[in-house]
């Protein structure tokens, strides 16, 4: 489903180029649920921002359902985004101007893949039944999280991608939004790459990744 | 501590240019537009406050004959031997290659009052002027015209007096006026107590106050003020690109105030400095302004100066000369303006918790319970408006009236968007445009301040356009009605009447006096003209109101017509009766629309007209013939009839003089308009990059979910055009009222005379392009920003806390 190649990567350095992620390779399958760890500044974020295709590596190979990104153009990386994948990212980012649930359908609609029943359950299964036509500034970070979760699974996306999506919840609260995380995406057999710093929520995945200074460990 | 505080404070300046350049900008504009306005308004000042200290101090009283007529010589030397203390004073108005010059002779000797050419005299040497043939003292731009003039002895310039006039020794004048009679006798201010009466000594003269500087302020006041109001315009709306700026400024500051009130700095102190920050950049930008400000003066003074001479024939020098006062004026307008500009958010941090955090984007939200006290607030000050039209009078009223309506406008504006846009939203089905209406409402209140500046910029082009309009529309037909004889000749000599008759006739179908006097009618100096009974003014005068068979009536009975302008301004109507000078009463048949004119003027049957007074001057001639034979019938009249070229004006030359007075005195209207069009939309501009940085966390997740940022740039530009069109849609209907009020409330009360409404579409497309331009314009920048945004910022929205 991903496989990801000899992926490298530099950020600019007062000495020069500094290497970010070192000849990165992994694959993970449909249905499986990975946690990417690491220490901070190891490489995880821009891993995922080059899986999600939104920065392009500066060496190696990313295919999403046997579809290499590198040459891909803006428009056709977007579309990827848009049908494929579920992206959940640390501060919610919901869109303030959509209510719950436009949110939610957002990109599914956007992708042509809105299927109102699923939605709705997801919208259920989420606790936002009755929050469905609040705006998120009414939210709590709780609520908002589950938010931006539900609009990443709407559109059945074959691959989630989740950045630190806890990582401003609360310990209870952050369990019970990645055990829905986990338990919904199973529904749909999407595949979950996250990135979290907890050890707690990386054990609930099938499969751990750690990035220690942009090489893989085992 | 001052100086690190002071530091920290203006490094947010240095990490933010552009938002530097938009405050600086934004005052500069503010306060160019204002001062340059007012650098007109003073010039024009200075010099009808020169015209008057020319011949004596403003409001100097002074003796004519009966109804201002001339005084005999013998008049004045009763007057001297019975005691009375006068100044004598002989007008007339000299030729030149260049125009005509108003020749004004006085005694150096008795010199009137405060008068600038009589100390021009006598401070320095007056041998040239009493001697020999004398000489003439004018303005050096006057002198110009003089000089080479022939028969005029030698000129002289004289910097302080008045533009347009030339002063000689009264026996100088007699000659070049070839008359003794003396148009009025200045009364000094030291008379002797022990004096006989006027009556005793000249019954029939009688006691006046000049047509001071005063008088001609008040006839020029409506212009003025109408610059005034276009100055205070532009200055708002540069105010609401400094108060957001300001604001925005503030919000990004938070946590440095904390920080910094955290570490022991007083908040008394974080206020002081950031008013002495203001006060830094106030006149860092007031003095950029008075340079752009003088610019626009020296620009526009010109046409200015071409619209009070058409207007008014008030002269004013082409050239400013401004003084200290106005230059600390201008300062002083960019500091008050960034006080009320900043006193918001000053106010704020004086009551500012420690701890308080930032809020950059709350900056740009207001709550709906904000919205709703908003629109209250319109909707109060429309009535007040309402109030004011029903039942204000004058002109400060009209201006009270102008201003509630569009201040009352301004502040309906983000309620009547936010409707639109929610009605949009109703009618959207797919997410993006779903997404795009409901987003586009998130940015109004960040956007509304541009908005409103944008709205009033628009109302004020449609509302004066239309009231330009609709005054060339109906001046250009008046033109034509009025300017009916096709040739018109002004003899050299009345007794060469019937010789003229003889040479025209078979050439042209009719010869039309047109012969007038001046007169005072109810109080204040009249033209009163004479028509014959002909179908040139049966069939073409443009009459307003009369009695049925108005013409029938005005050549078998004593009665008159009048113009707009008198019966306005002593609310008179056909049927009521006129005290008219010289004879008995006359009844008013009629009243025509007199355009352009700021005096009353009344007309009279020619037969009575020569009847009633015995000063007319006869040797004005409309001649009626056909529009081929034109031109033949000039040269003819030149050559052998022997008039001078200048004596012959056809009509195709007049019509284009008057409208060419008509363009120029709105040329500088239509400026303002583009210049105030101008600044709103770099108002947008400022916004929408002040918005940019804000917007990238609500555009972020959007572009990670499938949008490429062309897209989203391509949305930002469409959601700018989409608004200004929305804004230009609600200020047709503000536009159109303004022109009402300018037409049926300003225009009567300034000048005396209303227009009809008419109204223009196709002009209003023209500013749709032009506002689309200018939103588009200013939405271009922020969007290809946006579209060529490193992914790299993008992504980092959400690896950072905002």
């Amino acid at each position: 489903m991903l496989i990801a190649n000899d992926i490298t990567k530099h950020f600019p350095g007062d000495a020069g180029p500094v290497i970010v992620l070192d000849r990165v390779s992994f694959r993970i399958d449909s249905g499986e649920t990975v946690a990417l760890t690491g220490e901070s500044g190891s490489g995880k974020s821009t891993l995922l921002h080059i899986v999600a295709g939104l920065e392009p590596a500066d060496q190696g190979e990313v295919t999403i359902l046997d579809r290499p990104l590198s040459g891909l153009g803006d428009k056709a990386r977007a579309a990827i985004r848009r049908e494929t994948l579920g992206i959940v990212f640390q501060q919610f980012n919901l869109i303030p101007s959509l209510t719950v649930q436009g949110n939610i359908a957002f990109q599914a609609r956007l992708a042509g893949q809105y299927d109102p029943a699923w939605t709705a359950r997801l919208t259920e299964c989420l606790g936002l039944k009755d929050h469905e036509s609040k705006y998120p500034e009414a939210l709590s970070g709780g609520q908002q999280q589950r938010v931006a979760i539900g609009r990443a699974l709407a559109g059945r996306p074959a691959l989630v991608l989740a950045d630190e999506p806890t990582g401003n919840l609360d310990e209870d609260t952050a369990t019970a939004v990645m055990d829905l995380l986990v338990e919904l995406a199973a529904e749909t057999d999407a595949a979950v790459l996250m990135v979290t710093h907890s050890d707690k929520l990386a054990s609930r995945m099938s499969r751990r990744l750690h990035l220690s200074h942009g090489r893989l460990k085992a | 501590m001052t100086r690190t505080v002071l530091v920290a404070l203006l490094g947010h300046w240095r990490r933010r240019p552009v938002q530097f350049v938009t405050l600086i900008l934004g005052l500069a504009l503010a306060t160019a537009l204002w001062s340059g306005v007012q650098a007109i308004n003073a010039e024009a000042r200075q010099s009808y406050d020169r015209a008057a200290a020319a011949v004596g101090g403003d409001g100097a009283a002074y003796l004519t004959g009966p109804n201002g007529t001339a005084l005999a010589f013998g008049d004045y030397v009763a007057l001297r031997k019975a005691g009375w203390r006068v100044a004598p004073l002989m007008e007339g108005w000299v030729e030149t290659p260049n125009g005509r010059v108003r020749l004004l002779g006085f005694d150096p000797l008795t010199p009137p009052p405060a008068s600038a050419a009589a100390v021009a005299v006598l401070s320095g040497n007056a041998d040239g002027f009493l001697d020999g043939e004398g000489q003439l003292l004018a303005h050096p731009t006057t002198a110009d015209r003089l000089s080479g003039a022939p028969g005029l002895p030698p000129v002289r310039p004289v910097e302080a007096l008045a533009p347009g006039l030339a002063f000689a020794d009264i026996t100088i004048a007699a000659r070049l006026l070839e008359t003794t009679d003396l148009t009025r006798l200045i009364l000094l201010p030291a008379q002797p107590l022990r004096r006989p009466a006027l009556a005793d000594v000249l019954p029939l003269a009688e006691r006046r106050t000049r047509e001071t500087a005063e008088d001609l302020g008040r006839l020029t006041d409506s212009f003025h003020l109408n610059l005034t109001a276009f100055g205070l315009l532009s200055f708002a709306v540069g105010l609401f690109i400094v108060n957001g700026a300001i604001g925005l400024a503030f919000e990004q500051r938070r946590p440095l105030f904390r920080t910094l009130r955290a570490i022991g700095v007083p908040g008394s102190t974080l206020v002081v400095l950031l008013a002495v920050e203001l006060l830094l950049f106030a006149l860092v930008a007031g003095a950029i302004g008075i340079a752009l400000g003088y610019l626009i003066a020296a620009v526009l003074l010109p046409d200015v100066a071409a619209t009070l001479r058409g207007l008014y024939g008030a002269t004013v020098e082409g050239a400013l000369t401004l003084s200290p006062v106005w230059w600390l004026g201008g300062l002083a307008v960019a500091v008050l303006g960034t006080a009320v500009a900043g006193a918001q958010a000053l106010w704020k941090l004086a009551r500012l918790p420690v701890l308080a955090g930032a809020q950059p984007r709350a900056w740009a939200r207001v709550s709906r319970s904000e919205r709703w006290r908003q629109a209250a607030l319109a909707a109060g000050l429309a009535i007040i408006a309402v109030v004011l039209a029903l039942s204000g009078g004058g002109l400060l009223a009209g201006f009270a009236l102008l201003g509630t309506l569009l201040i009352a406008a301004a502040l309906a504006l983000p309620p009547v968007l936010a409707g639109a846009l929610a009605l949009g939203a109703s009618f959207a089905r797919r997410p993006l445009t779903e997404w795009f209406w409901a987003d586009t409402r998130q940015q109004l209140p960040g956007l509304s301040l541009a908005l409103m500046a944008l709205l009033l910029a628009l109302a004020a082009n449609i509302g004066v356009g239309t009231m330009v309009q609709s005054f060339r529309a109906t001046f250009t037909g008046w033109l034509d009605q009025r300017l009916a004889s096709e040739i018109y000749v002004s003899l050299e000599d009345a007794a060469d009447l019937p010789r003229l008759e003889t040479f025209l006739d078979g050439r042209v179908s009719a010869i039309l006096p047109i012969w007038d006097t001046e007169r005072d009618v109810l109080g204040a100096p009249a033209e009163i003209f004479g028509v014959v009974d002909h179908p040139t003014y049966r069939d073409n005068w443009p009459m307003l109101d009369a009695v049925p068979d108005v013409w029938g009536t005005l050549f078998a009975t004593p009665s008159v017509l009048i113009n707009e302008q008198l019966a306005r301004r002593e609310d008179l109507g056909p049927g009521d009766s006129l005290p008219l000078p010289d004879g008995p009463p006359v009844t008013i048949a009629g009243i025509y629309s007199d355009y352009g004119n700021p005096r009353g003027q009344v007309i009279i049957d020619n037969t009575r007209l020569l009847q009633r007074f015995d000063d007319i001057d006869q040797r004005r001639f409309g001649l009626r013939v056909a529009s081929e034979a034109v031109g033949p019938l000039r040269d003819d009249l030149i050559e052998d009839f022997g008039l001078p070229p200048d004596n012959i004006v056809d009509q195709a030359a007049l019509k284009a003089f008057s409208l060419e007075v008509f363009e120029r005195t709105f040329a500088v209207t239509g400026a303002l308009n583009v210049l105030t069009l101008g600044v709103a939309g770099l108002a947008i501009l400022t916004s929408l990059l002040t918005l940019a940085a804000m917007r990238l966390p609500q555009l972020a997740p959007v572009w990670a979910m499938g949008l490429t940022r062309k897209r989203l740039a391509g949305l930002e530009m469409l959601r700018a055009l989409l608004l200004a069109v929305l804004t230009f849609l609600a200020a047709i209907p503000v536009g159109l009222v303004l022109a009402w009020v300018l037409l049926a409330v300003i225009n009567v009360d300034a000048f005396g005379w209303r227009l009809p409404m008419l109204l223009f579409p196709k002009d209003w497309i023209s500013l749709l392009i032009l506002s689309l331009l200018a939103a588009g314009l200013a939405a271009l920048w922020p969007a290809l920003r946006l579209a060529r945004i490193p992914p790299a910022d993008l992504i980092r929205v959400f690896a950072h806390e905002r």
